[in-house]
């Protein structure tokens, strides 16, 4: 079955589309108020975050539009150190979308909601003209406890970088995919909750923390490093890679600096902590191909020291990292 | 020698200075993502040459693409660096935000799908390179005929590089030494080089693109000068790829589809005999790529052309950073990944 205007209409192809597909995976006290807006009793210091998933094709290996949609936005909220309690989410549903796909999509964001320990509290559904597609979107709330303040701005020099995992992987499966190529690469999709709750129970006290989505390391350590204001260096021998995904890099002329990610993260920690939060994150499911990468310095700008030991300034990524002609 | 031992001649150098002029835009990308330039000599100044086909591109081709992606039932299949090159007032990205058809390709050969699923859409493709490429497009046009699609188009800006190292041997005295472009030499063969070296008595090496392979290059072209040897061979220290030969297949598919012609260089100028072109026997396939040399003016400031032929380095073009940025680029070696002041600049 197909999706048609007339499911985005409110009348009676919308009742049983909200029942049968979002009602019965996203069933929860609150939500199934169904009022006009969810009432929720919350207090301290809130970290809310909202972001939009458009991505194209709506299943890849590794995972859905859906899975994004729910570990993007309570990834958001872990980086900043809070617990991710309630999400909402919004539709926009293209004419032709095919309904099981739907209900695929539906079911996955509900598992995934469920292992971060969030409840889905508001939603909407649009159904506009097109040629089924499907863009998400999910803001969200967690609470920041006492005591825990982590920002872009708080590195300092001598402070240790370290990377989580491979870089590359989900841009690469995503390319691979549109592009009809087969290989063994997978997104890398993934709730980073494992990771940030075991480095808070081992009481490292993170300076600062983001996930290496769109953009890549790259321009994520400038976005950083000018918050900071404080020099970068890495090590590119340091950086974890698949193999495949690098190969994949190679052929295309991609740089893996620039790719996205969807399960990793860099985070900054006292020099004192760096080897045990490394020990911490490599004992964890998604974090085990964890590295620390390079250190805090004074001054600004990224600069990268390269396999055979020359330097390279690393900037944002400029323009959209398309591979090349020759 | 050992790398080690490569890298310690190469930075301890003290001579004269020299110029060596490294022609492929991979090349430039290779030796910045490996901060081959922080290891080396100061006295050891690395020149960008015109090796990227997308920077020495006119803008009245950039203007027939856009003219194509415009039109009714017409789609224009692009390699993605071309998207955001200016033409006389637009670009394909901005056309293409104007509603203008354009497609970025992986694979030249994603025409032929898209042309038999869609026979009533005439796909144009934007075919850039050099003789690396080349040979690409006269398989497309050999396999189009074969499955008996008619509905696609070139728009060729196919050029040869030897003409235009010709030119910059006859006119830009201060080059000591070449590296050639490692793709182009695996179709034309280190040999192909040879009478232009001798000529010219400049020394030319192959390298491969890994750091290692270039840092050995700048190894040997250093030591032939340094050793004032007249030049009598190339050196080729890409063996793994190149032959003397080069690639008799692809010589023999560039023979059978394509011809040479004048090609507008922008910086240089018309280079006769330095385009390829379809051949007349394959006109269907012809989207009107003849005659593409008019170039806009560049402003007065604006120094593409010296920075092409290695006269000066990106940083002393006076809009370099202030109005010529990746993200606003005035000229074409600022819009390209393989363009030596977009790299400068990413890499500064």
């Amino acid at each position: 079955m197909k999706i048609t205007m007339a499911h985005g209409s409110g009348g009676k192809s919308s009742e049983e589309l909200m029942e049968q597909v979002f009602g019965r995976h996203f069933a929860n006290p609150i939500l199934d108020k169904m009022e006009d807006a969810a009432v929720l009793e919350v207090s301290g210091r809130i970290a809310f975050s909202t972001d939009t998933f458009v991505v194209t094709p709506l299943e890849f290996k590794g995972g859905n539009i859906g899975k994004l949609a729910i570990c993007g936005t309570v990834n958001d909220l872990l980086m900043m150190g809070a617990r991710p309690k309630y999400l909402t989410c919004g539709f926009v549903l293209e004419e032709g979308l095919d309904v099981e796909l739907l209900e695929r999509v539906v079911a996955t964001m509900a598992d995934y909601a469920q292992q971060a320990g969030v409840l889905i509290v508001a939603g909407d559904t649009k159904v506009v003209e097109g040629q089924g597609g499907l863009f998400i979107n999910t803001a969200g709330i967690g609470i920041i406890e006492e005591g825990i303040h982590i920002s872009a701005a708080n590195c300092q020099p001598g402070d240790a970088i370290l990377l989580s995992g491979t870089l590359g992987d989900h841009h690469g499966a995503i390319l691979s995919a549109r592009m009809g190529m087969e290989n063994g690469i997978n997104s890398d999709c993934a709730l980073l909750s494992d990771m940030t709750d075991a480095l808070r129970e081992g009481g490292i006290s993170v300076r600062a923390m983001r996930d290496v989505t769109r953009g890549g390391l790259g321009t994520i350590l400038n976005e950083i490093a000018g918050k900071s204001r404080c020099q970068f260096e890495i090590e590119e021998t340091a950086i974890p890679m698949k193999e495949e995904v690098a190969a994949f890099c190679d052929i295309l002329g991609l740089e893996p600096l620039y790719m996205a990610n969807e399960g990793k993260m860099v985070l900054f920690v006292p020099e004192e902590d760096a080897e045990k939060a490394l020990a911490i994150l490599k004992d964890t499911e998604n974090g085990r191909d964890a590295a620390i990468i390079g250190r805090v310095r004074e001054g600004g700008g990224v600069r990268m020291i390269t396999r055979l030991g020359g330097s390279r300034l690393i900037d944002v990524l400029y323009g959209e990292g398309l591979p090349r002609i020759c | 020698m050992n790398i080690q031992e490569v890298i310690r001649y190469l930075k301890e150098y003290n001579g004269p200075e020299l110029r060596l002029m490294e022609v492929c835009g991979t090349h430039t990308a290779s030796i910045f993502k490996s901060g081959i330039r922080s290891m080396i000599s100061e006295k050891i100044r690395l020149i960008s040459g015109p090796g990227c086909p997308v920077c020495v591109t006119p803008t009245s081709y950039i203007d027939r693409c856009i003219d194509y992606a415009m039109k009714d039932n017409h789609v224009l299949l692009t390699f993605g660096d071309m998207i955001k090159v200016p033409g006389t007032s637009s670009s394909l990205a901005e056309a293409k935000g104007e509603g203008a058809r354009v497609e970025i390709m992986y694979s030249p050969f994603e025409a032929l799908e898209k042309a038999e699923k869609n026979p009533g859409v005439t796909y144009v493709l934007a075919a850039v390179g050099f003789e690396t490429t080349a040979p690409i497009y006269g398989l497309l046009i050999r396999e189009a005929l074969d499955r008996g699609i008619a509905n696609i188009r070139l728009v060729t800006a196919l050029k040869t590089v030897l003409p235009a190292l010709e030119w910059i041997c006859a006119n830009e005295k201060g080059i000591d030494g070449f590296i050639c472009p490692g793709h182009v030499s695996v179709i034309i063969g280190s040999d192909a080089y040879g009478e232009l070296a001798h000529r010219y008595q400049r020394p030319f090496a192959v390298a491969g693109f890994e750091p290692e392979h270039i840092l050995a290059v700048l190894y040997d072209l250093v030591h032939q000068i340094q050793m004032k040897k007249p030049v009598e061979d190339i050196h080729n220290l890409y063996t793994n790829a190149v032959r003397a030969e080069g690639n008799p297949k692809a010589a023999e598919v560039l023979h059978q589809y394509f011809e040479e012609g004048p090609a507008m260089w922008r910086g240089l100028g018309v280079i006769p005999g330095s385009g390829l072109y379809l051949k007349d026997e394959f006109a269907a396939f012809e989207g009107g790529s003849r005659g593409l040399e008019t170039d806009r003016e560049l402003p007065p400031e604006c120094r593409c052309g010296e920075v092409i032929v290695g006269r000066i380095d990106p940083d002393q073009c006076p809009m370099f950073g202030t109005g010529c940025t990746p993200t606003n680029p005035y000229g074409p070696c600022m819009v390209s990944a393989e363009g030596a002041c977009g790299i400068w600049y990413r890499n500064r």
